[in-house]
């Protein structure tokens, strides 16, 4: 039953993630834009934590919390980059 | 794909992942759906707590059932992503707020002291404005 569950999961999560492409491709303001990369990011978590149950791997733990810390850290350096027009001064 | 589990472990994660599974759609599906860029901020939350966070409590399910150990990654990636969605959302929110609104087509705060990411001079402000500061004397409610 957990090999239907995981399928669901996945197929679920992927959708999402194409959604998300969308809100990339046609979003009208930058904001959104950004709120779309974001989002992709949390979407790429999930599945990467589903991957790790499916193949019974727990490397995938530690590449998801990098996928973490780096999706914040891009996040909030884009709206920076956009608020100030610099990053580090 | 086969996995050897006890019956309430494999109901537990399944159910788990089916409703981390529902909430992920949600929040990318109101992602498209709602109408305008504030309250498209509201949908990925969803996604942010209680799809990964389905998805994180059904993997220590598992992982417990599979191995019969206790498995603490899944708690430092749900609290990584709970301190920082707060801080994510207050800074699109405030891109938003400098780069497509201006004070007049903002709604009026209550006690009328002007909202705060206006009212500042100097490092809040954005280099894109578009009503920039009065070159007079600092606001008068500070």
């Amino acid at each position: 039953m957990i090999g239907y569950a995981l399928t669901i999961a996945i197929g679920a999560f992927s959708l999402g993630l194409l959604l998300n492409l969308w809100r990339v491709a046609t979003g009208p303001n930058i904001s959104d834009r950004i709120l779309a990369l974001d989002t992709m990011v949390i979407n790429a978590i999930a599945l990467l934590i589903l991957l790790g149950i499916a193949l019974g791997s727990s490397i995938f733990f530690e590449v998801s919390m990098l996928f973490a810390l780096v999706g914040f850290i891009s996040t909030v350096s884009y709206c920076r980059f956009l608020l100030r027009g610099d990053i580090i001064e | 794909m086969q996995y050897d589990l006890p019956l309430w472990a494999d109901i537990a994660v399944s159910a788990f992942l089916l409703i981390a599974a529902f909430f992920g759609l949600v929040g990318s599906y109101g992602l498209i759906r709602l109408p305008d860029a504030m309250t498209r901020l509201h949908a990925p939350t969803k996604a942010t707590t209680l799809g990964v966070g389905g998805v994180l409590i059904g993997s220590m399910i598992f992982v417990l059932a599979t191995e019969g150990r206790f498995s603490a990654h899944e708690l430092l990636i749900s609290l990584f992503l709970f301190l920082t969605s707060p801080i994510t959302a207050l800074f699109i929110a405030k891109v938003h707020i400098h780069l497509h609104e201006r004070p007049d087509t903002l709604p009026e705060p209550r006690d009328g002291a002007g909202w705060a990411s206006y009212t500042a001079d100097g490092p809040a402000r954005g280099v894109r404005d578009l009503s920039p500061l009065p070159e007079t004397e600092p606001d008068q409610n500070t």
